[in-house]
């Protein structure tokens, strides 16, 4: 399975803004982190991270700055800002409210939604 | 140094090799800057790491690594999305750090030539002729182009490091204009002064091709540089122009509105120190931004040679279908000069953008229509003129607009030859190139002629 191209690019913003509120971290290191986090579900190209990583540093979302840890390479490091962690709130409020509603739908549905049965053999 | 060793020294050699040609080519992207590039290097080289630490060889996790990344193209469409002003182009004055003392010498030396241009327009006040006496029309009118041009060629040269011999010639060339604007006995209201106030900057402004081509004035191409300045130099100027208009509107109306009336202030300084710099700094735009901007003027004819070739021929059908002679006015010889030059114009301008190696396509073909078209147009006019002038005889102006119609027309129709010969693949387009930057001095000439021999020719009429 993977999860479609709009709820990765709806869900961008708060796990970037997430990931980078746990501690501040570099491009590489952030997608690996997704795919950890991800179990390799959430399908992230470089095309998507660098430039949301950019929108949100025009926003003041986050700020970078061009650093090298001791014996790594030049690398440029994304920290959040006060106004990342705000936004970061304000996206998680609206979040839950969504899962929320879900989980009430879910729930409600009982099994008939749950994972398909897949005719396999013999029904055709 | 072991075996093992060594061959790992090849390998980091060889890996090196391919990120910098993945660099190259990220570079080249407009959407991606060096620190873009240097990010996604990073990123790379974070993959590549992992996957070499993953038993793959570093050969293997490079291709591994790029193919994950995906494209240059997708990737900097993503890009675009959030910096969609890096697809404008920008003219950054100062350049990036390496340019940044050069063209900020540049700089300083076209303010310096600005001002001279400015400072010399106004210098004959200091020997007490005001711009707005009667008699300063006979100053300025021929002096004009000899206040301004000598401050860009000044300024081109300086930017070619043209040789001594170069700028004496050019030096020779400017005080020869001179004498001949200042020296002939010519009356205010005579035909001679406005000839000469015409075509001296005209013959001015190939001196200052001289310095733009510098020691290499010879060569085609770079006589074909010169015509794409000229025409880039003159679409600034135009902005630069209407620009100027916005001030001075300006400046008149926010000033009146507290009862100081600054006509004399937009007349005696703001108008002419404008213009006077505006050419200095046009010749500069056009050199600082060169290959930043996409140039203009070939656009602008691409956009009027169809427009120009359906008036001409909308023209000469309405001609043949009235029967009626073009009725030859006074003016009606300026008007079909200009255009003749209007349709050179349109000409050279598509040949400076054409790619030479470019086999002949539909825009050629309607070239050689509308060349031949001004052509047929103009031979109608020229036999009704010579007709006008065995008739009643010559004058200085009559004289130098049928020598300029010659010209400009053998110039035509050998351009049409050749574009004829080029529609049907028999010459390369070199040859109509050749052609147009080998009659530059031809124009030079005659505009001397008319110039130094015309005023004594015509008894100073």
């Amino acid at each position: 399975m993977k999860v479609a191209k709009d709820l990765v690019a709806a869900s961008a913003t708060p796990i970037v803004l997430g990931i980078l509120a746990e501690e501040e971290s570099y491009g590489y290191a952030i997608l690996k982190r997704i795919n950890e986090l991800s179990g390799g579900e959430l399908d992230w190209t470089e095309g998507l991270l660098y430039p949301l990583l950019h929108r949100l540093e025009r926003l003041g979302h986050v700020e970078s700055s061009w650093r090298s840890a001791t014996g790594e390479r030049r690398r440029k490091y994304y920290r959040i800002t006060d106004r990342g962690l705000a936004e970061l709130a304000e996206q998680r409020r609206q979040w839950d409210t969504v899962v929320d509603a879900l989980k009430e739908i879910w729930t409600g549905l009982g099994d008939r939604a749950a994972l398909p049965v897949i005719p396999v053999e013999g029904h055709a | 140094m072991t075996a093992q060793e060594g061959q790992e020294a090849v390998e980091t050699q060889a890996l090196e090799a391919q990120f910098a040609q993945w660099r190259h080519y990220a570079q080249r992207r407009r959407e991606l800057q060096s620190s873009d590039a240097d990010e996604l290097e990073d990123h790379l080289r974070g993959s590549v790491d992992e996957l070499v630490m993953a038993g793959l060889s570093a050969d293997e996790a490079f291709l591994v690594a790029v193919k994950r990344m995906g494209s240059l193209d997708e990737l900097s469409r993503e890009f675009a999305r959030e910096h969609s002003e890096r697809l404008w182009k920008q003219l950054v004055l100062t350049g990036g750090p390496d340019a940044d003392t050069r063209s900020r010498r540049d700089l300083r030396v076209m303010v310096l030539c600005a001002a001279g241009a400015a400072a010399s327009l106004k210098a004959p006040e200091l020997f007490g002729t005001k711009m707005t006496d009667d008699g300063s029309a006979s100053l300025y009118g021929p002096n004009l182009g000899l206040f301004v041009l000598p401050w860009l060629a000044g300024f081109l040269a300086w930017r070619r490091q043209a040789r001594r011999p170069l700028i004496g010639i050019m030096g020779a060339l400017f005080a020869l204009g001179a004498v001949a604007a200042n020296v002939y006995p010519v009356a205010d209201n005579s035909q001679s002064l406005a000839l000469t106030s015409i075509h001296l900057p005209i013959a001015l402004w190939l001196v200052v091709g001289l310095a733009y081509a510098a020691d290499d004035w010879r060569s085609s191409r770079r006589r074909m540089d010169f015509i794409r300045f000229t025409g880039e130099w003159f679409v600034y100027f135009v902005l630069i122009a209407l620009g100027g208009g916005v001030l001075t509107v300006f400046t008149a109306g926010t000033f009146e509105a507290i009862g100081i009336v600054s006509d004399d202030f937009i007349s005696q300084w703001l108008l002419p120190c404008g213009a006077a710099a505006g050419v200095i700094v046009a010749g500069w735009l056009v050199e600082a931004k060169q290959s930043v901007v996409e140039n203009i003027a070939p656009v602008l004819t691409r956009l009027f040679t169809p427009l120009f070739t359906v008036v001409l021929l909308a023209f000469l059908v309405a001609v043949c279908w009235t029967s009626t002679g073009i009725d030859v006015e006074r003016d009606a010889l300026i008007l079909f000069d200009l255009l003749l030059v209007v349709v050179l114009g349109l000409l050279l301008y598509s040949m400076s953008a054409r790619d030479p190696l470019a086999p002949p396509d539909l825009f050629d073909k309607m070239q050689l229509a509308l060349v031949v078209s001004a052509l047929a147009i103009d031979v109608l006019v020229l036999l009704a003129i010579t007709g006008r002038i065995t008739e009643y005889g010559t004058t200085p102006n009559k004289a130098a607009a049928l020598g300029e119609n010659v010209i400009l027309l053998a110039n035509l129709a050998w351009s049409a030859w050749l574009l004829l010969r080029l529609v049907r693949r028999h010459t390369p387009f070199a040859a109509l190139e050749r052609w147009q930057t080998s009659y530059l001095p031809v124009y030079a000439v005659w505009a001397w002629i008319v110039v130094l021999a015309f005023p004594p020719l015509f008894g100073y009429a």
